[in-house]
């Protein structure tokens, strides 16, 4: 399938029209990464610096395909996404930002393992859909759009929203043994 | 034929495994289920040998594993007891938050007072963060509902989250 959005597809942080800064990720058991997070107008200015925020702090942070609001302390509806240099990703949409996002239509359901910068210590085998339909609203415009993910585009857009949803992967681990150290500990 | 629990906990170094069950091999031993892990580093590892030989000759025959001072070998034969069916439904329940003491307690004991027999478990301290992985078969006529509400008024009062889903198993 190509069925990817042109439209997410062309944009760029350029758009924001402000410079992203750098923010501190916050890790697990932060209250915030557990609260259901705010609906945001995306045309907010505070929004749109968070965005570009958000761009920065992923762009700078090694391995990170997505970065959620509450993992920079912040209890909002918005997360940025970009798998295209990871070796699991098919199709993608390069690097955006989506606010209010809910996934719309999943199928085809995998088991991964999965990291997450708030978690650092553990990793977890999560069953998630490997095709979803994402909508959410751009930053910025506020524009509505659709995004038809799949593979690890799709894994990453639902781990990002269930951030947003105060979610985090160890709310979805599939059983007693699907938790694994990262460090040994001596 | 007799069911021996075994258990070997300590110091962790490569060849505990291939030692130790080369030891029950040739007491002519099967081992049967097992599980091993390492526990805040420490080798920790629980299995079931079905077999003739009798306690006291298992416990010496392991007995040089434990030579060094740094593991601990137990050896106990298991009665014969058929476990009695029930008819429950698999759920996980994940725990997650500030480490504080009582947590495993406050929750599970929520699990217990509705008859949920928890058949796998994982806790894990990392940091602040403790976290909790329990695989829990609720009773078929359970208000599952009922049992979440319970579990969150628990987490909300310690300060953690809770969270307990249906087991999906794909029949293929």
């Amino acid at each position: 399938m190509s069925d990817v959005n042109e439209r997410v597809v062309a944009w760029t942080a350029d758009e924001l029209g402000v410079e992203g800064r750098l923010l501190d990720v916050v890790k697990a058991p932060a209250r915030v990464l557990s609260e259901h997070g705010a609906q945001v107008d995306p045309t907010d200015p505070e929004i749109v610096q968070l965005a570009a925020d958000l761009v920065a702090t992923m762009r700078i942070s090694p391995g990170c395909v997505g970065l959620a609001a509450p993992q920079v302390g912040r209890g909002v509806k918005v997360f940025s996404v970009d798998v295209s240099e990871h070796p699991k990703t098919r199709d993608h949409h390069g690097t955006f930002v989506l606010c209010n996002a809910e996934v719309v239509e999943s199928s085809r359901n995998e088991k991964a393992r999965e990291g997450c910068m708030s978690v650092p210590d553990f990793t977890g085998d999560v069953k998630r859909a490997s095709r979803v339909l994402v909508r959410g609203q751009l930053p910025g415009t506020g524009e509505v759009v659709e995004v038809r993910a799949n593979a690890f585009e799709a894994r990453a857009l639902q781990h990002e929203i269930d951030h947003c949803d105060g979610y985090l992967f160890l709310d979805r681990v599939a059983g007693a043994h699907a938790i694994h150290p990262r460090k040994t500990y001596l | 034929m007799t069911l021996h629990a075994i258990t070997v906990l300590g110091h962790d170094r490569p060849g505990i495994i291939a030692q130790s069950t080369a030891i029950l091999g040739s007491l002519g031993l099967n081992l049967e289920d097992s599980t091993m892990t390492l526990l805040r580093g420490r080798f920790a590892m629980v299995l079931i040998s079905e077999g003739a030989a009798d306690t006291a000759s298992i416990e010496a025959a392991l007995a040089p594993l434990g030579s060094s001072g740094d593991l601990t070998v137990t050896v106990r034969e298991l009665p014969d007891d058929q476990q009695t069916e029930r008819r429950t439904t698999p759920w996980v329940l994940t725990v997650h938050g500030g480490d504080r003491p009582g947590i495993v307690s406050s929750v599970v004991a929520q699990v217990a007072a509705v008859g949920g027999n928890i058949t796998d478990l994982t806790t894990r301290l990392s940091g602040e963060l403790y976290l909790l992985v329990a695989e829990v078969d609720l009773p078929v006529d359970v208000d599952v509902d009922a049992v979440r509400a319970a579990l969150n008024a628990t987490a909300d009062r310690l300060g953690v989250g809770a969270t307990l889903s249906p087991v999906e198993a794909d029949e293929l």
